[in-house]
């Protein structure tokens, strides 16, 4: 909105200004577009554009697959979650995850998988006994 | 001639949010802040009498609470939930076709009416449904010819003298077997089930598309509502909820992604994709922004115990809307209308993708819901008021009244509120719910659970 306001110094009235500020004041929403349109200036009009789904997307091989499967990624109603190569990549992974025992969030968007082909001795051993939920503690 | 009555019972009698004064009673969870993933709560849900409280957690478990039959003549409060039982009901799954994995998070939990002394509930993650029994074991035979009291067996030669083995007590034992597994009936993520008030049926929906299942039947479930698109790329909105209504088994209404409720009627047709009401809030097109569609996605839907009307939430609000008037809602409650200054920040760190959920007291005068900060909201539909409150261990002696809350959206900060930028977005109330009968209120932090009371003199 300011940004807008220094390309058309000249033409803008003292009404107008007044209005661009007013309007700003009602709708916060709007402001709060603009600073997201300035961040990523490629973003599209509105959520469900291809525009979008590039932004939500994970990089992987069955990214374009997957949209199909996940509806509620394809309009951007959800965040993204890791995808896997086969059930040997899957496994992987979640190996790798044990050993790195990250704390809260979730499954790490950066983790490459398929970075080589598994082996039994990689797999995580068979799960031990399920942990009891802490509420019951 | 006067009629004496109670002082109280004129403030306390109609059951209004902000009359009640709500009390810390208990809270159950790990006390440390490093959270497992798998403790993270995912649902909570009454049954039917209040007695039971279960809890679904993003691990596959859930954990039933009984509460404890008080001594109604010298108790100054209600009974305590402690632990019933507690079991694995799902476990992740890796979909070979896929190539995705399967969480095991409980997405749902909604408990059957009690029909004997058993207690059933379904428990759903994103693509199967599971009927629980949950019963009580209390006596067990003994006295067998054959075995020993350790079951070894005996042999039988050594056996000379017969005897009638008979049931003897034990130590309540609470066991959990999965009686029914409706699988293999959804290509989407399972976002709702509910159970039809024939207590025979239940539906289960998806981003696109709502199955009818009987109870005793896992083999067979009809689509009852189909949204995907011939051409995917045609997608514009999901299903987002769904729910039977509590009183008419023919009637249900599911919720999109684009801030629409749909009741449909299965007496219409098989297929109900032809809605018998849309209840749409018509928009100022000239507000329109990039986050209003997502920020209208209505994340629950919920209807009142009477029937009459449902509610919804969407991102910044609660709306109540009249079955009989589509056109808009009756009631409109602002939970947390200070974010719409911060929308940028949130989509971008995907808060603006949280499904809060709502919930109705039992007699549909107040409604409840969630919000950041480990706030919660209350709305008394009769006076109006509205409260935050907050979940915290820091209120924690029983029967100490909680402290109402308050955001300062923006300017001067006054004692004791809270300014947006310092709230914790990171500590989202999701999961509320009611007592069907009494004000006791059950309310998920991230990994905790909080059991509030009214305060009881």
């Amino acid at each position: 909105m300011s940004q807008k306001q220094e390309e058309n110094p000249a033409e803008e009235t003292g009404e107008e200004k007044q209005d661009t500020q007013e309007k700003e004041g009602i709708l916060p929403e709007r402001a709060e577009e603009a600073k997201l349109k300035a961040k990523y200036p490629s973003l599209g009009q509105k959520p469900g554009g291809s525009d979008f789904l590039m932004k939500r997307l994970q990089k992987g091989v069955w990214g374009i697959i997957s949209y199909c499967l996940e509806p509620q990624r394809v309009l951007g109603m959800r965040p993204t979650e890791q995808k896997y190569f086969d059930s040997g990549d899957y496994n992987m992974a979640k190996a790798k995850m044990k050993n790195k025992q990250l704390p809260s969030a979730g499954p790490d968007k950066n983790l490459v998988t398929g970075d080589h082909i598994p082996t039994p001795q990689d797999l995580p051993q068979r799960k031990s006994s399920l942990v009891t939920s802490k509420l019951a503690g | 001639m006067f009629l004496k009555f109670s002082l109280r019972s004129v403030f306390y009698g109609a059951g209004g949010g902000n009359d009640i004064q709500w009390c810390f009673s208990q809270v159950k969870g790990a006390v440390d802040d490093d959270v497992a993933e798998a403790d993270i709560i995912s649902t909570v849900e009454f049954n039917h009498s209040g007695e039971l409280l279960a809890t679904g957690d993003k691990g596959g478990r859930v954990v039933i609470f009984q509460q404890e039959q008080e001594n109604k003549i010298q108790s100054h409060s209600r009974g305590e939930y402690n632990v019933y039982s507690t079991f694995q009901s799902h476990e992740p799954e890796f979909d070979y076709l896929k190539s995705l994995e399967i969480e095991e998070k409980i997405n749902k939990i909604r408990w059957l009416p009690q029909k004997n002394a058993a207690q059933f509930l379904l428990s759903t993650n994103d693509k199967t449904i599971k009927l629980w029994k949950i019963s009580e074991r209390d006596k067990r035979p003994e006295g067998y010819n054959l075995k020993e009291e350790d079951g070894r067996y005996r042999d039988p030669t050594t056996v000379t003298t017969l005897r009638v083995p008979v049931f003897r007590p034990m130590d309540l034992m609470v066991e959990a077997s999965p009686r029914r597994i409706f699988a293999n009936a959804h290509t989407y993520h399972i976002n709702s089930i509910s159970i039809n008030s024939d207590y025979e049926t239940y539906l289960s929906a998806d981003d696109l598309r709502i199955n009818l299942w009987h109870l005793e039947i896992t083999d067979r479930s009809f689509n009852i509502v189909d949204i995907k698109p011939a051409n995917m790329e045609e997608l514009t909105e999901v299903i987002t909820a769904a729910e039977f209504h509590p009183n008419s088994c023919n009637t249900f209404v599911y919720s999109s992604s684009k801030g629409t409720i749909r009741l449909c009627d299965m007496r219409a047709s098989a297929l109900c994709d032809r809605h018998s009401k849309l209840f749409e809030e018509p928009e100022d097109p000239s507000n329109r922004s990039f986050f209003s569609e997502i920020i209208s996605s209505i994340s629950d839907v919920k209807f009142s115990h009477s029937g009459r009307y449902m509610m919804t939430r969407d991102y910044l609000s609660v709306k109540i809307w009249d079955l009989n008037m589509e056109n808009r809602p009756v009631e409109t409650y602002q939970v947390h209308e200070y974010l719409r200054s911060k929308l940028c920040s949130l989509y971008e760190n995907d808060c603006i993708f949280d499904k809060f959920e709502c919930c109705w007291n039992g007699s549909d005068s107040v409604v409840m819901t969630g919000s950041y900060n480990n706030f919660f909201r209350m709305f008394d539909r009769n006076t109006k008021r509205d409260i935050t409150l907050e979940a915290s261990r820091e209120n924690n002696k029983p029967r100490t009244v909680l402290k109402p809350r308050k955001v300062c959206a923006s300017g001067k900060r006054k004692k004791d509120e809270i300014s947006v930028d310092s709230l914790d977005f990171n500590k989202k109330i999701l999961h509320t719910a009611w007592h069907p009968k009494e004000n006791i209120i059950a309310v998920a932090t991230t990994n905790n659970l909080y059991i509030f009371q009214d305060k009881v003199n």
